[in-house]
This record gives structure tokens, sequence and C-alpha cells, in this order.
């Protein structure tokens, strides 16, 4: 049925529409977005000058990669626990806890987050004040649950008698877990890793909940830009995050090639 | 009823099928016997339109199928898998091709119930596939397809997914249901007892070619080339040089064959390959008067095998053949070592085309 | 080469290892997932009050209960918070439906590519994730608004005089939300749709069904977990959705994510935005638990 080729192209193209329509004007001259008024780069010569945006973005980087590397650890032995450990006590209630930010609304999540800092702080003065650490801590509780499942489910696929294999052939648990687990395990939480750290950078509504004012995130400054109206910096900064988002992807695209091809050659 | 003329079909480099040709006759059982990779399936798929054929034309009684889409041929297919639609019950499966025809509710509900007593699943009907055995499910993917009164139906290894155990008597089941229908029926095997079982004639297909089409009993006395020989019940392949006389001299075997059709396609000094059943030679031990035969040849039982009713004899000879010997298991077994001489018919030798 | 026969037993389990492994978390799940709900169910029981933080928890010095249950009353009986509930899950309705309906489509012709050209294709419909949800909401803002560039197109083809009001409708909205949740939708779909089994469809064919018979009798019903799935994991976010109906979506419309901003940043009324919350996490753990059932099913 060729309805549903037509129905493919058609959805890539509302896909795509809006983000590449947002590409090719932010190198419009005009002061009003999405209006060709010759080709220009003031755009992003103001982006590069707007000290309050930098600052948000290069904030919003250390939350996503220290986010990132928390939920890696976590949810990594969440994950492994998950796939490998059988029946333990309580498992249906980890799980349940693990996944639960998977499903949870993100305004519920937020809420229930600050609320929780909130109480914390009355009752043993931790963590201090709200802000980046805040913020970071609730994307790592959002993280870890995605690389809990990626984990999980790339274990699953791998036999599980490697390790035994690998204990057959005399290596300690220890050993096992480091030259066989460890391995299978590698690509799901680099996998894991880059999905956390995007879900970092994109997230405005747990950080506007969690954060205080020592810690505005890039998302949070665009999304307050956005409540007035699409501004041409805001465009620009559009171009440039797509921009930064393709470069990733191809470098990721040619490093799997590489790996892909190595392994097809030995 | 069903012809095929230089039907060819490629995938990729593959050549599938080489401009075959066939003649399917009504109400025939028909089986296409070949290996894997050997386009047998590849021209069901063509019959029943899932594919279409590169070259050639496919009619059926006189109209051309290939036009045609799969949901307008009347020809119907019992697929390898069964392909029985598991969110159906074994009723509403049996109706999907009455119901897409428009036949009404009171007739299609009595003709599910006769589709399902002709298989011998009467109550069976508001069960779901995957409660079924296996030998269950054949029968009803067979009611599936029959009861929309084909005037083919295609068979893809009917009794490949079942146990060795009811393959015998589905075997004899499906016999009867194709001479109760009165449908032609095309059977695709890669198992030659099967074939020779179940169906009137045969068809050999070797990488996308026709090689020999007979009746059973023909193509497995008389193979028509190494391959149909190797191919059905592993014939012994003797090969020599054609003697002026019609003999055909045998190193391997140290004697001269006889067959009873001369060799006369070939000259004399010609190389000639022939083909003999194992369970056409008589072994007689050494000592023992062998009867009056017009081949006759003396040898060594190298090894023996007990197949249950058969036994089978490797008999080793001083010009470098084995022979593969088979007899009644009841008539007991030679000793390994022990000399024999081996007697056949001039009948029992058939000259191969390759 | 040693010799297999006396292979010493390996315990299979390991107790202590386990435990440190656990132990960590569980500790965390402890403190980051289960805590929080907990607090967010007591503070919904709290009293409102005007200090930091504004609110009186349930239980007051030495455990003397000083809760109210008034926060769920007013949500129960105030036609402003029951509708906003009533719209939010409408919204989230005609999202998924909407997800799935051009989503379905997209998963089966993806499904039914060459097997090479399938991971490309997914990745595709991938990609716009990595590109920044507010990014893309904010390019509707500049394709839909009064002077923007779909009314730009419309007016230079002639087809409108006056610009249409597109931004700020619940069209703009669902434009918004369907862009953003239709990955969503045919991950789910895809998953099942590369499962099935094309003989079946070809029997379907075999016994006389046309293509769109074929479709409607064998594809679609066999998909039905895979459709029941991309519903529900578009459903389930897009009904606490607060951005793209703050964003794109008319003032007037009051969804549960919105409500619950405004009372807890506007109004500061954290014990109401708390029970607000609690009653969206009891709506949706009906279609969470059937979602968590299909995903349970399908592996």
């Amino acid at each position: 049925m060729n309805v549903a080729r037509v129905g493919l192209w058609l959805g890539l193209g509302f896909l795509y529409l809006p983000i590449l329509l947002l590409v090719a004007y932010a190198f419009s001259a005009d002061r009003i977005p999405f209006q060709w008024g010759g080709f220009s780069l003031r755009w992003f010569v103001a982006l590069a000058a707007d000290e309050r945006l930098i600052e948000a973005a290069l904030l919003s980087l250390r939350i996503a990669a220290g986010a990132a590397t928390l939920a890696v650890l976590v949810g990594g032995l969440a994950g492994w626990a998950l796939a490998r450990f059988g029946p333990f006590r309580g498992r249906a209630l980890f799980g349940a806890l693990i996944g639960a930010p998977l499903v949870l609304p993100e305004v519920v999540t937020g809420l229930s987050l600050l609320l929780l800092f909130v109480a914390l702080e009355g009752a043993i003065g931790w963590p201090g004040g709200r802000g980046a650490q805040t913020v970071l801590l609730a994307h790592a509780t959002l993280g870890a649950a995605y690389v809990a499942v990626v984990v999980q489910a790339r274990l699953a696929g791998a036999d599980r008698s490697l390790e035994e294999a690998a204990m057959d052939l005399g290596a300690t648990p220890f050993v096992a877990f480091r030259t066989v687990t460890l391995p299978l395990m590698a690509p799901s939480l680099l996998a894991g890793w880059l999905l956390a750290f995007t879900l970092s950078l994109d997230d405005v509504v747990l950080a506007s909940f969690v954060s205080g004012p020592a810690g505005t995130t890039l998302p949070m400054v665009l999304f307050s830009k956005l409540k007035l109206g699409l501004t041409p910096e805001v465009n620009a900064l559009g171009a440039v995050i797509v921009g930064v988002a393709a470069v990733a992807l191809g470098m990721a695209a040619l490093v799997l090639a590489r790996v892909d091809g190595r392994r097809g050659g030995g | 009823m069903l012809r095929a003329e230089g039907v060819a079909k490629r995938f990729g480099a593959t050549m599938a099928l080489d401009g075959l040709d066939l003649e399917i006759a009504p109400g025939e059982f028909f089986a296409l016997l070949g290996g894997s990779g050997s386009g047998k399936t590849t021209l069901l798929r063509l019959i029943a339109g899932f594919e279409t054929p590169d070259a050639g034309r496919l009619l059926l009684e006189g109209r051309d199928l290939v036009p045609l889409p799969p949901h307008a041929r009347p020809v119907t297919m019992m697929f390898q898998s069964y392909a029985l639609f598991p969110h159906l019950t074994v009723s509403d499966n049996v109706a999907y091709g009455l119901r897409r025809a428009g036949v009404p509710r009171e007739e299609r509900r009595r003709r599910v119930a006769e589709a399902l007593a002709l298989v011998r699943l009467e109550g069976f009907g508001h069960r779901r596939p995957h409660q079924l055995s296996g030998g269950q499910r054949q029968r009803v993917a067979l009611a599936r397809s029959l009861v929309v009164r084909p005037r083919l139906l295609l068979l893809d290894e009917p009794l490949g997914a079942l146990d060795a155990s009811l393959r015998e008597a589905t075997g004899f089941e499906l016999r009867t249901l194709q001479r109760a229908t009165g449908a032609a029926f095309v059977m695709v095997t890669h198992d030659q007892t099967e074939a020779m079982a179940l169906a009137d004639r045969i068809g050999v297909l070797e990488r996308g070619r026709l090689v020999q089409v007979g009746p059973p009993t023909e193509v497995y006395e008389r193979p028509a080339t190494r391959f149909v020989a190797g191919f059905l019940g592993g014939a012994n392949l003797l090969s020599g040089v054609v003697r002026p006389d019609g003999g055909v001299d045998c190193a391997e075997v140290g004697c001269v064959l006889r067959a009873a059709v001369p060799v006369t396609a070939h000259p004399a000094g010609a190389a000639v390959t022939l083909a003999l059943r194992p369970e056409r030679i008589r072994m007689q031990a050494e000592g023992a008067q062998p009867p009056e035969e017009t081949n006759a040849a003396r040898g060594t039982v190298a090894e023996v095998a007990f197949r249950g009713e058969l036994s089978t004899a490797l008999v080793r000879f001083d010009g470098g053949a084995t022979l593969r010997v088979s007899r009644p298991s009841a008539e007991g077994a030679p000793e390994r070592g022990a000399q024999v001489t081996l007697t056949w018919p001039a009948e029992a030798l058939t000259v191969l085309a390759d | 080469m040693r010799d297999p026969a006396p292979s010493l037993p390996v315990p299979r389990r390991l107790a202590p290892r386990r435990l440190a492994i656990l132990l960590p978390a569980w500790a965390w799940l402890a403190l980051f997932v289960a805590a929080p709900a907990l607090v967010l169910l007591g503070i919904a029981l709290g009293h409102y009050d005007t200090g930091v933080p504004p609110f009186q928890p349930p239980f007051g010095p030495g455990g003397a209960w000083q809760g109210t249950f008034a926060n769920f009353v007013a949500i129960a009986t105030d036609p402003f918070y029951r509708d906003s509930f009533l719209r939010s899950l409408l919204v989230a309705f005609v999202t998924a439906s909407l997800c799935l309906l051009i989503g379905y489509p997209m998963a089966l012709a993806i499904a039914r590519a060459p097997e090479a050209r399938r991971t490309p294709l997914l990745l595709a419909v991938l990609l716009p994730f990595w590109t920044g949800f507010l990014i893309r909401v904010g390019a509707w803002i500049g394709l839909l608004r009064d002077e923007g560039w779909l009314n730009g197109v419309l007016r230079v083809l002639g087809v409108i005089e006056a610009p249409l009001p597109l931004l700020y409708t619940s069209l703009a909205m669902y434009v918004g939300m369907v862009h953003a949740y239709l990955p969503f939708a045919v991950l789910p779909l895809y998953a099942t749709l590369a499962r099935r089994d094309p003989a079946l469809e070809e029997a379907a064919a075999d016994l006389g069904a046309r293509p769109a018979v074929v479709f409607l009798t064998v594809t679609l019903p066999l998909s039905a977990p895979g459709v029941a799935a991309a519903f529900l994991l578009v459903f389930i976010p897009a009904a606490g959705e607060f951005v793209i109906p703050d964003l794109l979506g008319p003032p007037e419309a009051q969804l549960v994510g919105r409500v619950l901003w405004g009372e807890f940043f506007q109004n500061r009324d954290w014990p109401l935005a708390a029970a607000l919350a609690v009653v969206l996490l009891v709506v949706l753990i009906l279609p969470i638990r059937l979602f968590q059932r299909l995903e349970a099913e399908q592996r």
C-alpha cells in the first residue's frame, strides 16, 4: 500500500519543515523572524554578545554533563541488577521506582522533587539553597530511569552464560565483570549517557521547579524569551543548536560506521 | 489446467527460475521436488501472485494469471508456517475467505462446519490457533484453504512442520482430501519419500530448471540425470565406456553392464553413466549358487547398516567402486568382510543423460 | 588445556557483592523517587500559609495532626479545577489520536521498507528530538504568528488578505503537541509492525482480501498492542504538558499543567499545587499501569 509511503514522507516533511525554515531564516537580516531581509550574520553576532544567554548555556552544559554521569552510575547499577540478579527481594518495587520518572508528568516530578528539597532543607539543612546542584540531582533522577531501561534491554539481549563461561574459565566474579559484563554494557552506558545529557539540556519544567536564583539554565532563559514571542536572537540560537546537534550526530554516525566496519572485517 | 510457459524469475544475481515450462492437469496431485534454492517455493509464490515473473506466462484454464493480484486469483495456498491468524478463532480463520467472497452468513456457517468436519476438527471452532497442536493447526490451514473451493491448491512443505510420527498418517489424509475435493494440488517438498507417496506426478527442480517430470515410479526407476538419481533414494552411479555390441565396460566393478534399453544414443567408445537402485541388487554369499542374471559382479562387504525394515550394505570392488545394496532385514545380514556376488536384471540399469 | 571435568563449582550468587550494588541504588531511589512522592502527598494535606516555605505541614510538632483535605475538596468541587482536568484529558486524547493517525502510516512504511533502509528512516523520525524541544516550539511561533511565515506565504499566494489568527489557538497547540510527541508514537508502532509475519498478510490476500481489507482485518488488529502502547506513551505525558499549551495555546485554555504551574509560581499555594499533582497522578495511574503491562507483554 503506497498510502503508507506517502504518509511517511508527509510526516517527515511535517517534522522537518519548521526546523529547516528556522535554520534558513537565522541568516536573514530582518528584525522580524521568518521574514527574509537579505543574508546577514548579524543575529549570530548579537547572540555571541548576549552574556546572560552564554552564561546560561555554559551552566546547562555543566549540569548536563554532571547529571548524565551520575545517571549512568545509578541507572547502570539498577539496570544491571534488574537484568542479572534474578528475583531479588523487593524487585517489583525497585523496578517501579526506577521507571517512575519515565511515566510521571514532568510537573509532578518537578514539584515533588522541589518539595523534597525544601523538606530536607528544613530537616537537616541540606542541600543549602536551590540552584545548579538541585537541578543536577533532578536531572540525574530522570536520566537514571532512561539509562536503567537501556542497560537492562542490552543485558537482557546478551547471553547470560557469557559471564558464567568466564567464571568457568577461572575468572573471579570481579574479573568476569570487568572483562565480560562491563564491555557488554559499555555501548548502552554510552548511549544512556548521551540520552541523559540531551534530556538535561532540553528540560525546562524540572529545572524551573527545583532551581533557584543562582541556577538559570539555558532552557529557562529560552522559555522566558519565548513567552514574549520569537526573537531573531532566539532564531539564531536555534540554528546554532541544530548545527551542533547535526555535527555531533554526524560524528557519532561516522564512529559507529567505523566500529561496525572493524567488527565486520575482524 | 495450469500452464507455465517459459517462466523466469531472478533475485539479484541468482536465477530462481530459469525458463520453466509445466502443465498441471485438473484434479492432479503434483509434487515439486527439489533442494533448498532450487526455486520450488518461488514457483509456488509466482502462481499465488506474491511474486511477479520476469518473463513467461502463467495460464489458469487459458486465462493469464500474471496481471491478477493475489486476492483475485482462484488459487489458494497453504503456507509452510500455516500462517493462521492468531487473533481469530479457528472458525473465523476458516471463514475468512468466505467472508471476503461475500458468502451469506448461513451458508458460511454451514461450509465452515463442513470444512472442519472434513479435517476432523468438529468442536474446535472456538479455539485460538495457539491452543492447538501442530497437527491440528495444519488441518485448520488446510480447511481454510479448501473451504473457498479453489481450482488449485498450493501446498508449501505441508508436512514439513510435523513430527515424523504424524507425517505418514497426515500424508494419507492429504491424499484422501484431494480425491474428495477434486481440486488440483501442487505441493512443494524437499522430501522425496513424501513426494513419491502422495503425488500422481513429480517434477524434479534443480537450480531453477525442471530436470524430470513423470509419475513417481518412472522418476524413481528411470532417473534422467545424475541429480535425479542421487536425489531420489540415492541410486548407485556406475560409469563406463560403451562397447560396439551395446554393452558397457565398467572397470569400477570389473564387469560388462548390460541394460535392457540399448545404449543406442551413444556411439561405441563414449563414456556413459548408469544408475542402479540399491534394492534392485541381489546379494549371494560366497559359495552359494547365484541366480542366472544378465549382470553379475563379485565384491567384499565393507559395511552393514541396519535401518529397520531394510538393511543397507556397502560392497567394495577391486576396481574401486562401492555399491549400496539394500535388502529386507528379515533375509539376514551378511558378515563384514564376506565375499559376495551381486546380480541385477538388465531393466534395473538406467542410462543417464549426463 | 584444562581438564573440563573437575571444574570447580562456581557460586552463582554472591550475596555481599549483590548487596553492595543494590544498596546505593535502593538509597538513591528511596531518596529521590519514593521520598518526594510521600512529601508531595504530605504537603497536599497541609495548609497554605504566608511564611517561607508557604505552607503548614499536616503534622505539627510532636506529630499532632493539623492537616486538611480542603485542597482535594476544592479540586473536586470547584469547576475551574475540575474542568482543567477534563480539558487536559481531552487534549491528551486528541493529541494521542492525531499522533496515531499520522504515525501509523509512517511506522508501517518504515517496517515495510527494505531492511537496509529501516534504521536510517527510523533515525530520521527521531532526529528532531536532538534539535531541542523549545527551539521547535519557537519555530512554530515563527511559522504561525500573524506576521509569520505561513501567513506570509498564504498572502503571497493570494489565498488570504488579512493574516489568519493561528498562534495562541487550539490549532497551534495541537500542531505543537503532535510535532513534539509524534516520534513517541512512531517508535512502539514500528516495534510492533517490524515483528509482524508477512505470511499472514499474504495468506489474507490469497484468500481474496484486497489490500485495504488485508490492512483492516490482519495488519491493524495484530498491531493492537503497539497502537495501545503508542497511544498511552503520548497520552500520559501530554495530559500533564505545560510548556506547549503555555507557549502556543490560547490563554483561556486552562490545562492541569498550567493550573498547577500557576498555583505554584503565581499564587504560591504549594499545598494546592501538590494536591493537583496527586490528583493528576491518581488520574494517570490507570493508563500508566496499562502501559507497563503492555511493555512487559511485548518482551
